[in-house]
């Protein structure tokens, strides 16, 4: 009973977000700026899997990277924090600015980008250590020790991911211990802690059951107030919902890119709307 | 219709659960069949056993009166018996003969004899003999007469056995008294003339003048440790003199009485006498003396505390050891190096060095830690002591460095494997949050990777434990005369050589001087080793299952 009120509020609550959003008239034009890619190429050995990408991120918004899988969002969204340093294979051209500084110069440093661009992946991965932990771990390896601020932005970062009511009575107990729903939120907080510009949420919903969904769903219009928030999603209606800029890639190529509203209710290009009207993908 | 029956029945499986099931039983079977052969064998030899008199008739001699333990029994053919002598009633195929163990070696010349059953008669069990235990030539079995003070009877009869238990008391704890300052003072001052020695030589290495100053303190601290050393001296003539005060007086079976001196004797015990109850705490008592106590007469009697010392320390040090090396070396191998057919070609190196016989090891071992190595750690810090070597022999460090390198390949194997189990997203999660790659490894998934990393130490210890051939080049003896671990600073003496159960178990079985003594202890000793290894199995598992607790959830 309890759990189907909840779903009936938080239904409700969602629709009142997409309303807002709706209500508002966005044009990037008038942003500000946060990240800027120009004529970006990405390449797996041969394999090209990015093809001349021009697009910005404005500060402060939310947007969303659409597209069927394979399309190549995730390996965009992986460009943004330099995951894909990993990958030996990969190489890249074009440039990522990051407030105007190009992000792969030689003389960036990895951890300090990393640190400025959080991201939270598709399956929650919290370590296997207790709750506190899990949020403390950023501040920690910047050397933070110190109890009372640990204690302080552990606190402020759980209840910047919702999480702080559930588990502020168990905050030493393991992190495996929690439900899908929870620890994706934890790792939120856990990207939160260290007060990154960007956010980088690849699928953060697509493992969670619809509730979970939901609350990161409210939670991600919450962050947008301090954050800018990149995030990749296979569920269109999600990415209608939450998002104020939506880019359509397909095969590797930016299709279209526009305010959400635009995009979704005029799509300027066929690809784009045989997509968001389900004809393929 | 059998014939489908037969295949509808092999198609379900059945038979293939029966092979499984018939393989699992087999494995078992042999487990607890060796584990029950080494148990009963070795722990039966502590059991108090009644002592059987006999009269052994001989044809064409006197018959004798021979009073012992009956060890063993076979039955014979008729064919071997009639080799020896004894005429078998017509029809009967085969005999009875039977071990007896009828001690008082000084005497007999052998303490087992194989008799024959046809020449026993009148087998009775004596209230009153005597089994003496002794500190040497083994056991003595008889029937207690007086009891002497100074060579004067001071008590006889029924009441010589109080007499004789109380002296006895008395004599084991000088005994112990004169072991202690023998063993701890006069260590200690022997232990420091040996340092004022090397200091003199050290001096004179240094080219100080003979006669000055240093050399007189020398000399000033050499006469006070000689003083103190006289003094213990008298200590023990006189704690000798009190030792020599009794005696016993026994009487044999052949009847010829026999004076042994209180100091000979470790312990007494009348087993004919003895309830089950007093049998079983003197069995306790036995076994706790063979765990605890020194090895005596060429190791086949007395204790093997040193041999357990030895094997549990030099596996602990090897582990010590081991585990870092393997760690550090799979850690740079799975995450640092660049995958190529080099690293292919080290990974199978280091998979075959695995199998490379343990003896080559140990030959490994003596050539270069002992000689190469310890050499020159001789030639450079222990130059006063040459030429006896300190390092460039044998001793406890090298055979636990050897052991590590014969079982580095596992830590290497299993450590990488429970690397290449840790989730991706798991390390990407630590690098998204301005982890460089060595936090990441330290904080998160070095920690992950402990079970695993103690999964191939369990397996290193069980190898390390169970190995024998390479420690006889590089370490262990037959005797030690310290231990490893003792009162004298540095206390930790890695260079001091040391007994190995697995060693032992060679030693007391082949190398004895007396077989049929020896016998038991092999089990005994082989039943102590195979229960150290699981004790410390046991602990690396307990450890283990901690630390996998933590994170068990995320394997799901």
């Amino acid at each position: 009973m309890e759990a189907v009120k909840e779903q009936v509020s938080t239904q409700a609550r969602a629709i009142d977000i997409e309303s807002m959003q709706r209500s508002q008239k966005l044009n990037l034009a008038d942003e500000k700026i946060c990240l800027e890619v120009k004529d970006f190429n990405l390449f797996y050995g041969s394999k090209q899997a990015l093809h001349n990408i021009n697009m910005s991120v404005a500060k402060n918004r939310v947007t969303a990277f659409i597209g069927p899988s394979g399309c190549g969002k995730s390996t965009l969204l992986r460009c943004f924090n330099r995951m894909n340093d990993l990958i030996d294979t990969v190489k890249i051209d074009g440039q990522m600015l990051l407030d105007g500084q190009d992000l792969n110069k030689q003389s960036v440093n990895v951890a300090d980008l990393r640190r400025q661009v959080g991201m939270v992946f598709q399956k929650p991965n919290p370590f296997p250590k207790s709750i506190y932990e899990n949020v403390a771990y950023g501040l920690r390896l910047q050397g933070v020790n110190d109890r009372e601020t640990l204690d302080r932005v552990v606190e402020k970062s759980l209840k910047g991911a919702a999480l702080w009511d559930e588990v502020k009575d168990r905050l030493q107990e393991s992190a495996m211990g929690m439900s899908g729903g929870q620890q994706q939120r934890l790792v939120i907080a856990r990207a939160i802690a260290i007060e990154p510009e960007v956010l980088l949420l690849d699928e953060p919903a697509s493992a969670l059951d619809p509730l979970s969904t939901l609350k990161i769903e409210e939670l991600i219009y919450e962050l947008k107030e301090k954050y800018t928030i990149v995030i990749v999603t296979h569920n269109m209606q999600q990415a209608a919902r939450v998002s104020d800029y939506t880019a359509f890639m397909y095969m590797g190529e930016l299709i279209e890119f526009g305010a959400t509203d635009e995009l979704f209710t005029n799509p300027t290009k066929k690809q784009t709307e045989d997509y968001i009207t389900g004809r393929y993908g | 219709m059998s014939n489908q029956s037969f295949s509808s029945w092999s198609k379900n499986g059945t038979p293939w659960v029966w092979i499984n099931a018939g393989a699992v039983s087999v494995s078992l079977v042999m487990v607890i069949g060796l584990l029950g052969l080494i148990a009963v064998r070795g722990l039966s030899h502590f059991w108090p056993a009644d002592i059987v008199s006999i009269n052994y008739t001989e044809p064409g001699q006197e018959s004798t009166v021979l009073l012992g333990e009956m060890v063993d029994k076979e039955v014979v053919s008729a064919l071997r018996l009639k080799n020896t002598g004894v005429d078998l009633p017509e029809g009967q195929t085969s005999g009875e003969r039977f071990l007896l163990k009828v001690g008082n070696r000084d005497y007999f010349g052998l303490d087992f004899k194989w008799i024959n059953g046809p020449w026993i008669s009148e087998p009775n069990y004596p209230e009153n003999v005597v089994a003496i235990e002794r500190r040497e030539w083994g056991h003595f079995y008889g029937y207690l007469k007086n009891v002497s003070e100074k060579h004067q009877v001071v008590s006889s009869g029924e009441q010589a056995w109080q007499e004789f238990q109380q002296r006895l008391k008395r004599s084991n704890f000088l005994v112990d008294e004169i072991k202690s300052i023998e063993k701890h003072e006069i260590g200690e001052i022997n232990h420091a003339l040996e340092e004022l020695r090397l200091e003199t030589r050290r001096l004179e290495l240094d080219g100080v003048v003979e006669g000055s100053s240093p050399y007189q303190e020398i000399e000033l601290e050499k006469r006070q440790w000689d003083v103190r050393y006289k003094e213990l001296q008298g200590q023990l003539a006189d704690l000798y003199s009190e030792l020599a005060r009794d005696q016993i007086v026994v009487t044999m079976s052949d009847g010829r009485d026999v004076e042994i001196p209180l100091a000979k004797i470790v312990d007494a015990f009348q087993p004919n006498k003895m309830s089950v109850g007093e049998k079983l705490a003197h069995y306790g008592h036995e076994v706790w003396k063979f765990v605890s106590g020194d090895p005596r007469e060429a190791n086949t009697e007395g204790g093997i505390f040193p041999a357990i010392f030895g094997t549990v320390m030099m596996v602990m040090i090897m582990a010590i050891l081991v585990t870092p090396f393997g760690v550090v070396a799979a850690v740079y191998l799975k995450e640092y190096a660049t995958q190529g057919p080099m690293i292919r070609l080290i990974r199978i190196a280091v998979n075959n060095l695995a199998g490379v016989p343990s003896i080559v090891y140990g030959v490994f071992g003596l050539g270069f830690f002992v000689y190469f190595l310890g050499g020159n750690i001789d030639e450079l810090f222990f130059q006063a002591s040459l030429p006896a070597p300190t390092f460039g022999t044998p001793g406890l460090m090298w055979a636990s460095l050897t052991l590590a390198i014969l079982t580095v390949p596992v830590v290497i194997v299993a450590t990488e494997e429970g690397l290449s189990r840790i989730p991706r997203n798991i390390r990407e999660g630590s690098l998204a949050l301005g982890a460089t790659k060595a936090e990441t490894l330290w904080r998160t998934v070095l920690p992950m990777a402990a079970p695993a990393m103690m999964t191939g130490l369990i397996l290193a210890v069980a190898r390390a434990a169970g190995e024998v051939a390479p420690l006889m080049m590089v370490g262990v003896v037959k005797l030690a005369p310290a231990l490893a671990v003792d009162t004298i600073a540095p206390y930790l003496h890695l260079d001091r050589q040391f007994m190995h159960l697995g060693f032992h178990i060679y030693d007391v079985g082949f190398q004895s001087p007396n077989v049929e003594a020896a016998r038991p202890l092999v089990y005994a000793t082989a039943l102590l080793l195979v229960l150290i290894i699981i004790v410390l199995n046991l602990a690396a598992i307990g450890i283990r299952n901690r630390l996998r607790e933590n994170f068990k959830a995320s394997e799901n």
